[in-house]
């Protein structure tokens, strides 16, 4: 997958996620806390649809990578899938 | 006889809302529990449920319509209500202040409509208030009325830390648990064994609630909350609580909350999350007569076995509300809260 096609894979899991974020607004490399009051359940939510969608596990520690759209793209890149 | 299905009370920050849609059409049947019709408030999209098995016999509003609460949606044939009664004065003092007392929820015995009822109707600010509003009129109303007292204590969270993260670490994502349900589960166990914390305060004076109906406060983006109740939560273990509350928050970003978790709430939980502040002192949701805060754990110096060491520790709050307890009481129930987090295995 392409870098381009990540992003907006990600962006889409956000916003399935947590619907009430618009995605036009969201900003690639800023944290998720400071840009929509993420909560501990939104980082929960999005760490397992990132979990179901590509197929990696998490360990709880790796959540707060999670926690920007470039975050996660970095971090899945440097995963190999499980599946 | 067809009866009027009204708008109904979805917690004492609510003035109204607006119809978006019907999800019933005349002549249909409803059960207790089905929802009938989607109404926009300050708190986002809710769906209403109806409180009987009834026969629609006609719907009283177009969506986009605004109704008070307390107002028609619907008139529904099934089961028997006691009519409405207005007193003349209050009937004489709406014809003046041009109030429609159809629309008028009354505080009287049985709802019946006093001169106070049509004089706030009368008075009433634009029925569609911000939430920010909304929320500064219930607990305006809970600190004018509700005598608070408030008691802190602080618990060594560790323990609960290193349980919840050894459970997590064997288990995938979807099956890990969130810290706050912990707190869900020492609070609503807490309160199903300790009266006085768990109820309404109403007209009468407190009416204890046999189940714990847990209100769990979410904040909303973009500022404001809202406190949804996760029902019957006592029996409920603690993956239950977390598959609950992680339904009841995707409603709440979604917009799509129930009515009946919106007003059953009995007491309330609060937490500010990992990374806030260390305590807080929270206000009770009227008509309930307690809330329970819990503050982001926080390293401190701790004595362990008569030695210092470094723990997590974690302020817990309690406002109750004095018209019916106590800080003995409050002591007793704060004291059982930190007891069952402190020994997270038998939770």
């Amino acid at each position: 997958m392409n870098d381009e096609k990540l992003t907006q894979r990600l962006l889409a899991l956000l916003t399935e996620v947590a619907p009430d974020i618009d995605p036009a607004t969201v900003r690639l490399d800023r944290d998720f806390r400071d840009q929509f009051d993420f909560d501990s359940m939104d980082l929960f939510n999005f760490a397992t649809s990132i979990v179901q969608t590509f197929g990696v596990d998490v360990a709880e520690k790796d959540y707060r990578r999670l926690l920007s759209i470039e975050k996660a793209a970095e971090y899945l890149r440097n995963k190999p899938a499980a599946s | 006889m067809p009866h009027e299905f009204r708008m109904p009370s979805l917690g004492a920050d609510m003035e109204g809302g607006t119809l978006t849609e019907w999800c019933v059409q005349p002549g249909a049947t409803v059960h207790r529990g089905q929802v009938i019709a989607l109404v926009e408030t300050t708190k986002g999209v809710i769906d209403i449920e109806s409180f009987e098995d009834a026969v629609v016999e006609k719907l009283l509003i177009s969506p986009g319509e605004y109704v008070a609460v307390g107002g028609p949606l619907a008139l529904l044939s099934g089961a028997d209500v006691p009519a409405r009664r207005i007193s003349p004065a209050a009937r004489a003092l709406a014809a003046r202040l041009q109030v429609d007392t159809a629309q008028l929820k009354g505080s009287g015995p049985d709802g019946a409509i006093g001169m106070a009822d049509v004089q706030a109707a009368g008075s009433r600010p634009s029925p569609r208030a911000g939430i920010r509003l909304a929320i500064g009129a219930a607990l305006g109303r809970s600190k004018r009325e509700i005598p608070h007292y408030y008691l802190q204590h602080s618990v060594d969270f560790t323990p609960a830390a290193d349980w919840l993260g050894a459970w997590n670490a064997v288990r995938p994502v979807p099956e890990r648990l969130l810290p706050i349900v912990l707190m869900m589960r020492a609070v609503a166990r807490s309160a199903a064994e300790k009266p006085g914390f768990n109820g309404y305060f109403e007209r009468d004076g407190f009416v204890a609630s046999a189940a714990v109906h847990l209100g769990v406060a979410v904040s909303l983006r973009g500022g404001g909350l809202v406190a949804p109740a996760i029902l019957d939560a006592a029996p409920k273990t603690l993956v239950q609580l977390m598959s609950d509350l992680q339904q009841m928050v995707t409603r709440v970003r979604n917009g799509h909350m129930r009515s009946s978790e919106l007003s059953a709430g009995t007491i309330t939980l609060t937490s500010l999350g990992e990374e806030g502040v260390e305590s807080l002192l929270p206000i009770i949701y009227p008509p309930q007569v307690a809330i329970v805060g819990f503050g982001a754990p926080t390293l401190r110096p701790w004595v362990v076995d008569g030695q210092l060491a470094v723990r997590s520790v974690m302020r817990l709050s309690l406002a109750a509300d004095h018209r019916v307890t106590d800080g003995r009481q409050g002591s007793q129930f704060l004291l059982r809260i930190a007891e069952l987090l402190s020994k997270p295995g038998e939770l």
